[in-house]
């Protein structure tokens, strides 16, 4: 049976480069592909691209394609990623460039669209599910709306000979999806297939996180060389199911433990993992060491897809001011909590308007807020009193009154740090798919 | 008595304000002692005031894994947390500290 191999270059935006240099070089893989988006990424980039409308596309789109292109022209593997962003088109113009720097001629670089949707959301039947209104009365300033693609532009753009494809907001495991779409000549009704297909992506999509990371736990859980963890490569057969493997001699491991944690990372029914391809149902997945870093996956399943797809909608909500300071030493929680009283009147007393307060102490109750200190207590907390505020100039008082804890505060304070920030929030909503058009422009170097 | 972590591993993921966390055993044999004790209420319990929203669990027998996912548990969502770990990405190891009785099946 025909194989083809899928490896991730990329399972986040600020991810290692040098294990997809690896994977292109030694991983004999027909696809690299990058996932570089988080929730609401898109929606920062696409205030970037107001500021400057050459930018809007992953910071790092350059470095990574420097890597990369060269070796993957050589060994005829194709790219996709969403390095795209909020700039799909900026982001291939850019990568053309680097293509005829690098002297790759003829280097032909998609750029799916149609994603953005901000402009055709009807604000009387655009629901808005988190606030169970339309988005006439989502009573915010919305800076960006897009929608989880499926993998039916990139498939076009495979067809149509592209060598590398960026895309803005695609579904991560729909960018996986689609190169088996175009290779084994499944129908995009054949709803068990498209689920195996998404299955495999779902497991890759987060690079690392199938190949050891973000599971050792030493003593219980050892993982060898996490700093150079080498990224996952799946074989896939045309029926759809898969090996999980790497390349040997990379940090890391692949078992069935790790692909266990990886199936249900962000997974809610199992039985619906809703994609815009497909509902693919991971419930009766079967999960198999058969060698060294190999493990196989079947059992995927799927059934007809939803017809709508969800939409990002980025809006900005708040703002946020921080203080941090540190108490060390004998009765440093004592401090901090004194400090962290302190603070809660001084909101007060100064008059500062706050919509949501949260004070706490690293080391002590961060995390967990309803910890409670051993009795062998930390030697050193570090409190953090973080405030949300309408504006920009009350979120810095907040740091202003955690720095004058020096002086006005419990003895032996030290090390304050202070920061505000702007908050670009994301709230979502379905679309039906019918409402928006796919499509790509091919350049060439 | 036993703590979960000796039986078992766990990974969070986070969506909007929803937390999924699994919990997956090492060993086929421990997996009724999962489906058993490892119930959403006690996962309710065990959280607190962090999980404010309902908790569901599903069971993935196959592989020994359950997972349960906690509505309204990431404070307002990923985006908008005042959280540290506004990700819930430490709930996890958090959960493993559940007491768990070993029992023979």
């Amino acid at each position: 049976m025909r194989t083809i191999r899928i490896g991730t270059g990329a399972g986040f935006s600020g991810d290692r480069i040098e294990p997809s240099v690896e994977l292109a070089k030694h991983g004999e893989i027909d696809y690299l592909i990058f996932e570089c988006l988080a929730e609401r990424t898109i929606a920062l980039a696409q205030q970037a691209k107001m500021r400057d409308p050459h930018a809007g596309f992953d910071p790092l789109l350059e470095r990574r394609m420097r890597a990369v292109l060269s070796v993957c022209r050589d060994k005829g593997i194709r790219i996709i990623s969403n390095m795209g962003a909020a700039n799909p088109v900026g982001a291939a113009k850019r990568t053309v460039e680097i293509a005829r720097e690098l002297g790759l001629t003829g280097l032909r670089v998609a750029a799916v669209q149609g994603d953005d949707v901000l402009d055709i959301l009807s604000p009387d039947t655009f629901h808005i599910d988190e606030e169970n209104c339309a988005l006439r009365d989502f009573k915010k300033q919305v800076v960006s709306a897009n929608a989880y693609l499926g993998a039916g532009g990139i498939v076009d753009a495979l067809i149509a000979g592209a060598d590398v494809i960026l895309t803005g907001r695609a579904a991560d495991p729909s960018m996986f999806l689609a190169p088996q779409i175009f290779e084994f000549g499944w129908e995009m009704d054949d709803w068990t297939r498209l689920g195996r297909g998404t299955l495999v992506g779902h497991l890759l999509e987060c690079g690392g996180q199938i190949t050891g990371g973000y599971f050792a736990d030493p003593g219980i859980k050892d993982v060898p060389d996490l700093a150079r963890l080498g990224f996952p490569i799946a074989e896939i057969t045309e029926n759809g199911n898969a090996v999980i493997t790497k390349l040997r001699g990379t940090g890391g491991c692949v078992t069935a433990a790790t692909c266990k944690e990886q199936l249900l990372y962000e997974v809610h029914d199992p039985k619906r993992y809703i994609q815009p391809d497909v509902i693919a149902d991971f419930s009766g997945v079967e999960i198999t060491e058969i060698g060294p870093d190999r493990v196989a996956i079947k059992g995927g399943n799927g059934f007809q897809k939803t017809g709508s797809l969800k939409v990002s909608v980025g809006y900005v909500d708040s703002c946020v001011g921080e203080g941090q300071i540190s108490y060390a030493g004998p009765g440093a929680v004592a401090r901090g909590r004194l400090a962290l009283d302190i603070l809660h009147q001084r909101m007060e007393l100064a008059g500062i308007c706050c919509q949501e307060i949260r004070g706490e102490l690293i080391g002590v109750n961060s995390v967990f807020p309803q910890a409670e200190p051993a009795d062998d207590a930390p030697g050193e907390v570090r409190l953090r009193f973080v405030v949300r505020t309408d504006d920009l100039a009350t979120a810095a008082r907040i740091g202003e009154e955690v720095e004058s804890l020096y002086l006005n505060g419990p003895a032996g304070g030290g090390g304050v740090t202070k920061s505000t920030r702007e908050i670009v929030a994301i709230v979502s909503g379905l679309l039906p798919e019918g409402h928006l058009k796919t499509h790509f422009d091919m350049m060439e170097a | 008595m036993l703590q979960l972590r000796d039986i078992a591993h766990s990974r969070t993921g986070d969506k909007g304000n929803i937390s999924n966390v699994s919990v997956i055993a090492y060993r086929a044999e421990d997996w009724p002692i999962l489906v058993r004790q490892v119930t959403a209420e006690r996962v309710r319990d065990h959280f607190g005031t962090m999980v404010r929203g309902e908790v569901l669990r599903y069971e993935l027998p196959q592989i020994g894994a359950l997972n349960f996912v906690m509505h309204d548990a990431l404070g307002g969502g990923v985006t908008r947390s005042l959280a540290l770990d506004p990700h819930g990405k430490c709930l996890s190891s958090l959960l493993l500290t559940l007491t768990i009785e070993p029992t023979h099946t």
